[in-house]
């Protein structure tokens, strides 16, 4: 595998991103993006735990490859991610308590999040070595943030409009977030060049 | 960490009935909305959406069945790490399974199996039953909330896989002039169609909601008649 740096970032960033294309992390994109100031929080705090687990599992993987045990994989990359998780937690909890308070329940829900998964499993299906890793790693989660923030600004508007009852909640999200992968479609020309 | 789940504020438990309340009343994902990553993206074909719905159910009602057998054995701390890790075992055992039984399903499901670990419904069933219930109903509420989630899936992928190719299972149900509507294959299709059958739903109960309440008011009136 030799992909260029750039077509990795831009791939994982832009054209496939994870979160608009691929679907991935989709339970967080809906159910956290009600306001700007959770959304950012929430994805420079999985920004920081895919980085962490991404590196962490390309050593792992090393190890399994070494010893012949790849059926292990999927339980090994889950327990990094929960490990990393719960190191955040803490981390977070000593540096700042008023933001350990905003983030509540959802700093543990991060281990559910599918997207924290997909990017270690994905590096090792393509191959990547470690810097190819921690580039797919960081446009990943970067791609994540973005869409995150992006339906927060959106929905806080539409908090403010005139929406039939029927409409409001999970629909109208769902609805936004067609119209901001629709937009998302227009990068995947840029694929083809790359 | 009190509570897991992906969404805010999932409806309270309605009455005991593990099977039906998830194939149902509790539709993982048309009322719950939980499990939203495959749910979007595997559902472009019907094929695709029942295999990823069976592997789901299989998944469930073994890691529910064996949570809820050594529930007492569970240190109250470590629970999530523990289901997990029980989820984790199982999906690696669906993951060789399905590699066994077709390998051009395997391709088309790619990395989603492997993420069944971190779909929020397999994880959320044994926080908020399987790990406080014996085994049988447990083993009846990941049968039914697996089968729910299949049907939800089936349910999408139809009317992704009609509009977006003009087949139903691979087979062609118009004539050739149909120009097949592409853009439900693609991402925001699938966002657009979950979104309609969201609001078809809410319509249907809120409908049978209203005429609940009518009937109520209707009797309390004839009541109040005969009172007075």
């Amino acid at each position: 595998m030799n992909e260029s740096l750039t077509h990795i970032f831009l791939d994982a960033f832009l054209i496939n991103n994870f979160v608009l294309c691929v679907f991935l992390g989709m339970c967080s994109f809906l159910g956290m993006s009600g306001k700007f100031s959770t959304a950012w929080r929430m994805g420079v705090s999985v920004m920081f735990v895919i980085i962490v687990s991404s590196v962490l599992s390309f050593g792992a993987n090393l190890l399994l490859v070494r010893f012949h045990a790849e059926y292990l994989r999927i339980i090994v990359y889950i327990i990094i991610i929960a490990a990393t998780v719960q190191l955040t937690e803490m981390f977070i909890r000593k540096e700042s308590p008023s933001l350990f308070r905003e983030l509540g329940v959802y700093l543990p829900l991060i281990t559910t999040n599918c997207a924290v998964l997909a990017v270690p499993l994905f590096q090792t299906f393509r191959k990547y070595n470690l810097i190819q890793s921690t580039v797919f790693a960081i446009a990943a989660s970067g791609g994540y943030c973005m869409a995150l923030v992006l339906l927060s600004l959106v929905r806080e508007r539409t908090d403010l409009g005139d929406i039939p009852l029927l409409g409001r909640g999970t629909a109208l999200t769902l609805v936004l977030a067609a119209m901001l992968s629709l937009a998302f479609m227009g990068f995947a020309g840029m694929g083809s060049g790359g | 960490m009190s509570e897991i789940s992906c969404h805010p504020a999932p409806p309270p438990e309605t009455t005991d009935r593990p099977f039906l309340n998830g194939l149902w009343r509790q539709n993982p994902v048309f009322v719950m909305v939980l499990g939203m990553c495959p749910t979007l993206a595997i559902t472009n074909s019907v094929r695709n959406a029942l295999a990823m719905g069976l592997a789901t159910t299989f998944v469930m009602v073994c890691s529910n069945g064996m949570i809820s057998l050594i529930r007492k054995l569970i240190p109250k701390q470590v629970r999530i790490a523990t289901y997990i890790a029980i989820i984790a075992t199982w999906v690696t055992v669906v993951d060789y399974l399905v590699k066994a039984i077709s390998i051009d399903v395997y391709k088309a499901l790619g990395a989603y199996i492997p993420l069944i670990v971190s779909n929020c419904l397999v994880l959320e069933r044994p926080e908020a039953y399987a790990g406080k219930k014996p085994v049988g109903k447990s083993l009846l509420d990941g049968l039914g909330m697996g089968l729910g989630f299949a049907f939800a899936l089936t349910c999408l992928g139809t009317v992704r896989e009609v509009l977006g190719a003009g087949t139903f299972l691979g087979v062609p149900l118009f004539g050739h002039n149909f120009e097949p509507w592409v853009l439900f294959l693609l991402p925001p299709g699938g966002f657009i169609a979950l979104a309609m059958w969201l609001l078809t739903f809410t319509l249907w109960r809120e409908r049978k909601e209203k005429l609940r309440r009518n009937a109520q008011q209707a009797e309390l009136r004839q009541a109040m008649e005969v009172t007075s």
